[in-house]
């Protein structure tokens, strides 16, 4: 992401909360808009809910149109160089240069059918400047307020680690809650490993409903990610297995539970995932 | 690493035939491991923004080394740019990609295991996979020792692009050349002198930092 791009950020409305102290008067400014019950249940948090009304970003290689497992994607765009080489946000009629986006989106859409879903292209932009892509996407998925962004992806390059960190923290409190594939290799990479993102590695097992919450993170959650058929080019499906898939599992289940619950905060939303997660209580 | 650490590293010119053939046991170890009908590992090549075959074994051994695809397209350029594995079967279902894929290498896989080269931070390239025999449903153990896989054969891509930055500053027109040369044209007595010189210069130039 350019310096600019992180400018604009900064230059963001100032919030209107008190940020650093809480005068008496001000209490009832930050009432918090949905309190969860005593036991939270897989019912309470998306009974009903098909994702309806819940924007989902897909973070990757493009999504294939009309592909049939991933239906109507709503906007399309790429970050890619432009003559002086600066990385711009365009329209993409490109669709998928790889097939991965547009499984993950399918992995999204089969759990979340009404989501509304938006593709941002970070591939095809040059290897050398895969890094300074995905920030730049990310950088304006979060811009856009995208309630859910799957991040199937990570970086390896140290230089990228503090921008990504405050780009994952300033995501975590404008309510867009980053859902990032861990490593099952033993590198370090990130942003999956900060603890403002819902980091997801895979299970075994064959249902897309169950998922585990991790007391021994850094991967918090477990999403079904062995095995699986997945939409994939050409309008076809592929068997495939990563944690690439087992992220847009936890990212479907998020945008239940948004769907729902549109008010829940990303520290709220991580909770109702821990308290219905199979091996926790809220679990049928 | 500096250029000379490098050739210090490589040791010796010929290293370079070395770790080629260490790079080829890799992914002939990886393909008995997998019971796989091809193994390959990809080299970047970031000037280029290509990835290249640099070893195969198997299926296409012997006619795919050298060949070149952008950097940043297809299942190699996704695992190479988001530094994640990714495994796929059923790939002939994949029209697209199969009739490309049949028309650069002759070869179509119907199953791939596709892990990038990390060292350190660096992205090396892609070791794949093709073909395990088809009852082998995946599990995580696999992914795992794939993961263990590619760490080898990502230290021995490592070496070999040492080696590689070491011939090329030992020869032609590289920074080194002209003290490979140097030692090349000394007869075997003077270049016990010429070492000598050399550790002289080293001592002194130790001294006055």
């Amino acid at each position: 992401m350019s310096d600019a791009a992180i400018e604009l950020h900064e230059h963001e409305e100032e919030e209107d909360l008190p940020a650093w102290s809480l005068p008496a008067e001000a209490v009832d400014r930050i009432r918090v808009p949905v309190t969860l019950p005593d036991q939270v249940t897989r019912e309470w948090a998306w009974g009903g809910s098909t994702g309806a009304g819940v924007r989902v970003c897909i973070l990757d290689s493009g999504i294939e149109l009309d592909h049939p497992l991933v239906g109507h994607v709503d906007h399309s765009v790429a970050v890619l160089r432009d003559e002086e080489g600066e990385l711009q946000v365009v329209e993409d009629g490109e669709g998928d240069l790889c097939g991965h986006g547009t499984a993950c989106a399918g992995v999204v859409r089969a759990l979340a059918p009404d989501v509304e879903l938006t593709s941002v292209r970070v591939l095809g932009a040059g290897y050398k400047g895969g890094g300074e892509t995905m920030l730049h996407g990310l950088a304006w998925a979060i811009e856009q307020g995208f309630p859910v962004v799957n991040m199937s992806l990570s970086t390896t390059r140290t230089k990228y680690v503090e921008r990504l960190h405050e780009l994952a923290d300033r995501a975590y409190f404008k309510r867009v809650l980053l859902v990032a594939s861990a490593h099952n290799m033993p590198v370090e990479s990130f942003p999956w490993r900060f603890a403002s993102v819902i980091s997801v590695g895979s299970h075994e097992e064959t249902d897309g409903l169950t998922f585990y919450y991790n007391p021994t993170p850094p991967v918090e959650f477990f999403g079904r990610g062995l095995d699986l058929d997945v939409a994939w080019l050409g309008g076809g499906t592929l068997r495939c297995t990563g944690n690439s898939f087992a992220t847009p599992h936890i990212a479907g289940i998020c945008a239940l539970i948004l769907g729902k619950h549109p008010d829940l905060t990303p520290f709220q939303l991580k909770s109702v995932l821990y308290q219905t997660a199979s091996n926790a209580k809220g679990a049928p | 690493m500096s250029d000379l650490e490098a050739a210090v590293a490589a040791g010796v010119l010929g290293a370079d035939e070395a770790h080629r053939a260490l790079l080829q046991a890799t992914v002939e170890v990886a393909r008995a491991i997998f019971g796989a009908k091809a193994a390959s590992v990809f080299l970047l090549d970031e000037e280029a923004d290509e990835l290249v075959f640099e070893a195969v074994s198997g299926e296409g051994e012997g006619e795919l080394i050298g060949m070149r695809f952008p950097a940043d397209t297809g299942i190699a350029g996704w695992v190479l740019t988001t530094r994640q594995p990714l495994i796929v079967d059923d790939l002939s279902a994949d029209t697209r990609w199969s009739r490309s894929q049949a028309e650069s290498t002759g070869y179509v896989p119907k199953s791939m295991m596709s892990v990038p080269l990390l060292v350190e931070e660096r992205a090396l390239g892609v070791l794949q996979v093709l073909d395990r025999p088809p009852e082998s449903r995946v599990k995580l153990r696999e992914i795992d020792l794939l993961g263990l896989f590619a760490n080898q054969a990502a230290i021995a891509l490592d070496l070999l692009q040492r080696a590689r930055r070491a011939r090329a500053a030992l020869a032609g027109e590289g920074r080194l050349a002209p003290l490979a040369r140097v030692a090349g044209r000394l007869e075997e007595d003077e270049r016990d002198t010429a070492l000598e010189l050399l550790q002289a210069l080293d001592r002194l130039l130790a001294e006055t930092s």
